[in-house]
C-alpha cells in the first residue's frame, strides 16, 4: 500500500478561498482533542485560549501590541513571497532594525529632543534592510539560496545582539543585568490611547503599511512588475523587467518593513534592549503571510488570528496550567493545515495497492 | 494484440456525448466518436474548436462535465494520466515534458509507474526504437537533442506501455518535413500492427495522406465526419472554417532603401550547455520589406531572436541598429521605444503569463510605450483603458474566448497566438521581428496574420519572420535567409529562391558549394 498525490486537472476556486478558514477549523479540532490528551476540559482550554482574552479592553491592547510586529513582517514578506524571492531571515532583520533604531537612546542618551523618534524610525527600517541586503545582493550576484543564507543571518544577528547587550551597551547603572538602559521619553513610541491600554504606534503603521502595500500590488505597475516576475520569469523578462533589480527591491522592502516592526518593539512595548526581544515573530509572520493567502489585508486579519494564539497560550498557562510552548504547537499547527489544505486543493490523495516490489530503491531517488 | 472476429468490429474507444464545460463556454458540446482498430483518425477544427479540450479529456488530464467513455465496450471512468496508461491509452503533447540535464533513458524511467533500472529500460528502448524505425541514443542528454529527437523520446516512451490507442496533438508543427516523413513511416507501422491512432493537425496535406477518416470539430461541436482521401485540402479547410479561407494579397510596397533593422558582426557564446553560439550575423530589412529567415529549429534561432530583442545584450551598441538608433546596449523596453516590437515563439510563459488575464498580458508589452494612455500618476495603471485596448485586439484579430478577461492559459493555442501577434500589431510599430509567427494555428487564422504581417510592411515598417514553415515564408516575404549551426546565410531574393535551393541551405550547404545555383551572384 502506498500513497500518491495526483494532480487535479482542475482546482476549486471556492475551495481556494475557504481554504484558510477550513485550515482553522482543523486547528481548533486537533487542538481540543490535544487538551482531551492532556487531561484538559478541551472546552474550558479553547475558551481561556481564543475567547477570554477577547473579553476585555486592556487584553485587546495587548492583542494589538502582538499583532502590530507580526503584520508589519508579514506584508512585507508578501511582496517577497510574490516576487518568488524567498526571506526566511525576517527574524533577524527584526533584530538588527530594533538595535538600529537603539542606537540614539542607548548611546547618546542625552540627546534628546523630539527628531529622536522618527531618527529612530528611520535607522530601524534602514538597519533592517541594509541586513536583508546582504542575502539579496548574495543570491542577484552569485545565484545563492537565498533561503539558506537569510535563515542563517538570523543566528548571527541574534549572538550579536546577545553580546552588545551583555558587553558594549550593557546598562552601567543596572547591576549587571544583561540589558540596556531603559529609553527616555523622547525615544518611546507613544500609545495610541493611553488611557485603556498599551497599544501603540506600531499597530498603526502595520495598518498603514498594509493599506499602501495593498494598493500598490493591486493598482500600480510596480505591484504588476513583483507578480509577473513571481509567476512567469521569462515573460518577466520579455516585458522588460530585471529580475535582479527585483531580488533586491523585495528583500529591502521586507527588510525594511521587519527592521521597522523591530524598532517599534522595542521602543513601543518593550522599552530597552535585552537579549531576546522576539518570541519568533519574524517566523510566525511567514504563517501569517500564507494564511492571509500573501495579500495585505488577508493578512492583517491573519496576524490578528496569529496574535491570539500569543495572547491564548498565556491565559491559557495561568488559567488552565497549559505550558507556555502551547502556542508553539497551535502556530504549527495553523501552519500544518493551511499547507496541507493547499496541497489537496491542487493534488487528490490516491492509495495504490498493489505492493511496488520493483525498484522500490529507484522511487525514492526520484 | 488478439482481434477476434466480435472484438474487431466493435470499436476500441466510444464517445458518446462527451461534453466539458468551462464557465459559460461549450468547449465541448456533447461530442460523439468512434475509434476503431488499427485507424489513423484524424480530429480537425479550427483554432479553438475544442480539439485539445476533448483528447485531454481521453486522457484524464481534464475531467468532463457529461458524456461516457466506452473503452473496449466497457464504460470507463479515466481520472488520471497514468489510469489513462494503465488502459492502453498514451499521448504525446505538443509541448514537450523532457529534462534537458537527464539521457533520453532517464527521462523515460520518470515517466513509467513501476520504476526500472536504467540497463533494462534503455534496452527495451533501443528495442522498440529499431523496431520502429526511431533513431534514438538512450544515453545522449535530452538538451542536446532535436526537436524531433526529442518527440521521439515522447514516442518511445509512449511505446513502451504497449498503448492500444496513441494520441499525437499536432505533432508535426515542430519538425522539418524529412522529420515529419520519418514520423509517418512510423505511424502506419503502427497501424499495421492493429493500433489506433487519434492525431491533431493543422496541415491538411498531411492529413490526406496519412489518415483513414477524420472528424472535423467547429465551436466544440461535430459538424462532420469524412474520408480524407477523398477530400482536397481546400474542401476539409471550408469544412472546417464554415466557409473560404481567405488568400494573402501581397502587391509589391514601393521599395524604399531606408534601412530600420541592422545586425552587423552579431556574435554571440552560448549562455548554458545547450544553448547555440551565434557567428558573425549580419542582416538588413528594409522600410517595406519581409525578411524570412527559414531553418530547422534549434539552429540558434531563438538566440537570435533573444539578441536582436534585447533580452540579451550585445557588446557593442552598433552591433544592432533599430531606426538608425544603436541598440545594442539597450534593453527590450529601450528597442521597444525606438519603435520595434517582437513575438517570441513560446507564446505560454515567454510572450504571455498563463495565469494573468488577457488585459493584464497586453500592459505586459506595451507599458513603456503606451505609458501615457496606460498609466496615471505614481504608476496607477488604468485598467479601463487597457482593457478597452485589449478588447480592441481582440476584435481586429477575431480571438475567441470563453469570458470577457480570460488567463492566457484559459485560451486555445492558436487563439492566444492570434492576440499576442495582435498585441504588437495594434502599435503599428516601425520593426516587427516574430518567431514562428502561425505556429498551430488554423489556416484561417493563419491566412490573417500573414495578411496582417503583409499589411504592416505595405505601411512601411521592416518586418522580420523566422520560420520553419517554408510555404509560409514563400507566401509572404521579399527574400529568404536561412540560419544553420549559429550562422546565417545571405538572404535569397524571393524572385531566385526555390524549395531546393533553401531546403539545401537548411541542411547545412555552404553556399559556396551550392554552386552552379543563382545563388553566387547574392553571396
Ligand atoms: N482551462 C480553460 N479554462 C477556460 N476555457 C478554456 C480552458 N481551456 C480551453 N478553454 C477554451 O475552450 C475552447 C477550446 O479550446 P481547445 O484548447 O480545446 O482548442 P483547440 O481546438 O485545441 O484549438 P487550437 O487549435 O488553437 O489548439 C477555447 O475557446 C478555449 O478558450
Ligand atoms: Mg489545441
Amino acid at each position: 500500500m502506498r500513497i500518491e498525490l495526483v494532480k487535479r486537472p482542475q482546482r476549486s476556486a471556492l475551495f481556494s478561498m475557504l481554504s484558510p478558514f477550513i485550515a482553522l477549523g482543523l486547528t481548533l479540532v486537533a487542538g481540543a482533542a490535544l487538551f482531551l490528551a492532556l487531561g484538559k476540559n478541551p472546552g474550558e482550554a479553547l475558551y481561556y485560549y481564543f475567547v477570554d482574552p477577547l473579553h476585555e479592553t486592556w487584553s485587546l491592547h495587548e492583542l494589538a501590541v502582538k499583532a502590530a510586529p507580526l503584520i508589519l513582517i508579514a506584508v512585507g514578506l508578501s511582496v517577497c513571497f510574490r516576487s518568488n524571492n524567498w526571506n526566511i531571515g525576517a527574524e533577524g532583520q527584526f533584530i538588527i532594525g530594533a538595535m538600529a533604531g537603539s542606537i540614539l537612546p542607548v548611546m547618546f542618551p542625552d540627546f534628546q529632543s523630539w527628531v529622536v523618534l522618527p531618527l529612530m524610525l528611520l535607522l530601524g527600517v534602514a538597519g533592517g534592510a541594509a541586513y536583508a541586503s546582504i542575502p539579496a545582493v548574495l543570491k542577484a550576484r552569485f545565484n545563492t539560496s537565498e533561503i539558506l543564507t537569510s535563515l542563517m543571518l538570523v543566528y548571527v544577528a541574534q549572538l550579536f545582539l546577545d553580546w552588545m547587550v551583555r558587553g558594549p551597551w550593557r546598562n552601567p547603572a543596572g547591576f549587571n543585568f544583561p540589558e540596556t538602559r531603559t529609553f527616555h521619553a523622547f525615544a518611546t513610541l507613544p500609545e495610541i490611547w493611553p488611557a485603556s491600554g498599551r497599544a501603540h504606534w506600531g499597530f498603526i503603521f502595520a495598518l498603514l503599511a498594509a493599506l499602501v502595500l495593498w494598493f500598490v500590488m493591486t493598482r500600480t505597475l510596480k505591484g504588476f512588475e513583483i507578480r509577473l516576475l513571481g509567476q512567469s520569469p521569462r515573460a518577466g523578462r520579455f516585458a522588460g523587467f530585471s529580475r535582479e533589480k527585483m531580488v533586491l527591491f523585495s528583500f529591502l522592502v521586507s527588510g525594511g518593513l521587519a527592521g521597522l516592526a523591530g524598532i517599534c518593539e522595542v521602543s513601543g512595548a518593550i522599552g530597552q534592549l535585552r537579549p531576546i526581544i522576539s518570541p519568533g515573530y519574524g517566523f510566525t509572520a511567514i504563517i501569517i503571510a500564507f494564511l492571509g493567502r500573501l495579500n495585505p489585508l488577508g493578512i492583517v486579519a491573519a496576524g490578528l488570528v496569529l496574535a491570539l494564539t500569543y495572547l491564548g497560550g498565556e491565559a491559557a498557562q495561568i488559567s488552565v496550567g497549559l505550558s507556555d510552548k502551547v502556542a508553539r504547537v497551535f502556530q504549527g499547527m495553523i501552519l500544518f493545515f493551511v499547507l496541507a489544505c493547499d496541497t489537496l486543493i491542487h493534488y487528490r490523495i490516491r492509495l495504490v495497492a498493489e505492493p511496488a516490489v520493483r525498484g522500490e530503491g529507484a522511487r525514492a531517488d526520484v | 494484440m488478439d482481434s477476434t472476429g466480435d472484438a474487431a468490429a466493435e470499436p476500441l474507444l466510444e464517445v458518446r456525448g462527451l461534453s466539458k464545460i468551462f464557465g459559460t463556454l461549450k468547449a465541448c458540446d456533447s461530442i460523439d466518436l468512434e475509434i476503431r482498430r488499427g485507424e489513423i483518425h484524424a480530429l480537425l477544427g479550427e483554432n479553438g474548436a475544442g480539439k485539445s479540450t476533448l483528447v485531454k479529456m481521453l486522457f484524464g488530464a481534464l475531467e468532463p462535465t457529461a458524456g461516457t467513455i466506452r473503452w473496449k465496450g466497457q464504460e470507463v471512468a479515466i481520472r488520471s494520466p497514468g489510469e489513462a496508461r494503465r488502459l492502453g491509452i498514451g499521448m504525446v503533447f505538443q509541448h514537450f515534458s523532457l529534462f534537458d540535464a537527464l539521457t533520453a533513458a532517464e527521462n523515460i524511467i520518470l515517466s513509467l509507474d513501476d520504476p526500472a533500472p536504467v540497463s533494462a529500460v534503455a534496452a527495451r528502448a533501443r528495442e522498440l526504437s529499431r523496431a520502429y524505425g526511431l533513431p534514438l541514443d538512450p544515453q545522449a542528454h535530452v538538451g542536446d537533442l532535436s526537436v524531433g529527437e526529442r518527440q521521439r523520446i515522447e514516442i518511445i516512451r509512449c511505446l513502451l506501455q504497449d498503448p492500444e490507442l496513441i494520441i499525437l496533438d499536432e505533432p508535426t508543427s515542430v519538425l522539418t518535413p524529412q522529420e515529419a516523413d520519418k514520423l509517418f513511416d512510423t505511424l502506419e507501422t503502427l497501424r499495421s500492427e492493429g493500433r489506433s491512432i487519434l492525431y491533431i493537425s493543422h496541415r491538411l496535406e498531411e492529413v490526406k495522406r496519412l489518415c483513414d477518416r477524420a472528424t472535423v470539430l467547429r465551436g466544440g461541436r461535430v459538424v462532420g465526419h469524412s474520408d480524407p482521401r477523398r477530400e482536397t485540402a481546400a474542401s476539409l479547410a471550408r469544412m472546417m472554417v464554415g466557409g473560404d479561407v481567405p488568400v494573402v494579397v501581397r502587391d509589391k510596397p514601393a521599395a524604399t532603401r531606408e534601412a530600420l533593422l541592422e545586425v552587423r558582426g552579431l556574435n554571440r557564446k552560448a549562455g548554458h550547455p545547450f544553448a547555440v553560439s551565434l557567428s558573425e550575423i549580419e542582416l538588413t530589412v528594409h522600410a517595406g520589406e519581409i525578411l524570412g529567415v527559414a531553418g530547422v529549429a534549434g539552429n540558434g534561432q531563438g538566440e537570435l531572436f533573444e539578441a536582436i530583442s534585447g533580452e540579451a545584450l550585445q557588446e557593442s551598441a552598433d552591433t544592432v541598429r533599430i531606426c538608425g538608433h544603436a541598440a545594442g546596449r539597450h534593453d527590450i523596453t529601450g528597442r521597444r521605444l525606438m519603435g520595434a516590437a517582437f513575438v517570441p515563439e513560446e507564446r505560454l510563459g515567454h510572450a504571455a503569463a498563463p495565469f494573468m488575464t488577457l488585459t493584464q498580458n497586453l500592459l505586459l508589452s506595451r507599458y513603456r510605450t503606451d505609458a501615457r494612455a496606460f498609466l496615471g500618476r505614481l504608476g496607477i495603471i488604468r485598467n479601463a483603458v487597457v482593457a478597452s485596448a485589449a478588447k480592441r485586439v481582440s476584435t481586429a484579430m477575431d480571438v475567441r474566448k470563453g469570458s470577457e478577461d480570460p488567463e492566457a492559459t484559459a485560451l486555445s493555442g492558436g487563439n492566444l497566438q492570434k492576440f499576442v501577434i495582435g498585441r504588437e500589431l495594434d502599435r503599428q510599430p516601425r520593426v516587427l521581428v516574430v518567431n514562428q509567427p502561425t505556429w498551430g494555428v488554423d489556416a484561417g487564422a493563419a491566412a490573417r496574420i500573414r495578411q496582417a504581417l503583409v499589411d504592416l510592411a505595405k505601411g512601411g515598417s521592416a518586418v522580420l519572420v523566422i520560420s520553419q514553415d517554408l510555404d509560409e515564408l514563400f507566401e509572404i516575404c521579399d527574400a529568404i535567409a536561412v540560419m544553420h549551426g549559429g550562422r546565417l546565410s545571405t538572404p535569397v531574393p524571393i524572385a531566385e529562391a526555390t524549395y531546393e535551393k533553401i531546403g539545401l541551405l537548411m541542411g547545412g550547404a555552404r553556399p559556396e558549394a551550392t554552386s552552379g545555383l543563382p545563388l553566387e551572384e547574392t553571396v
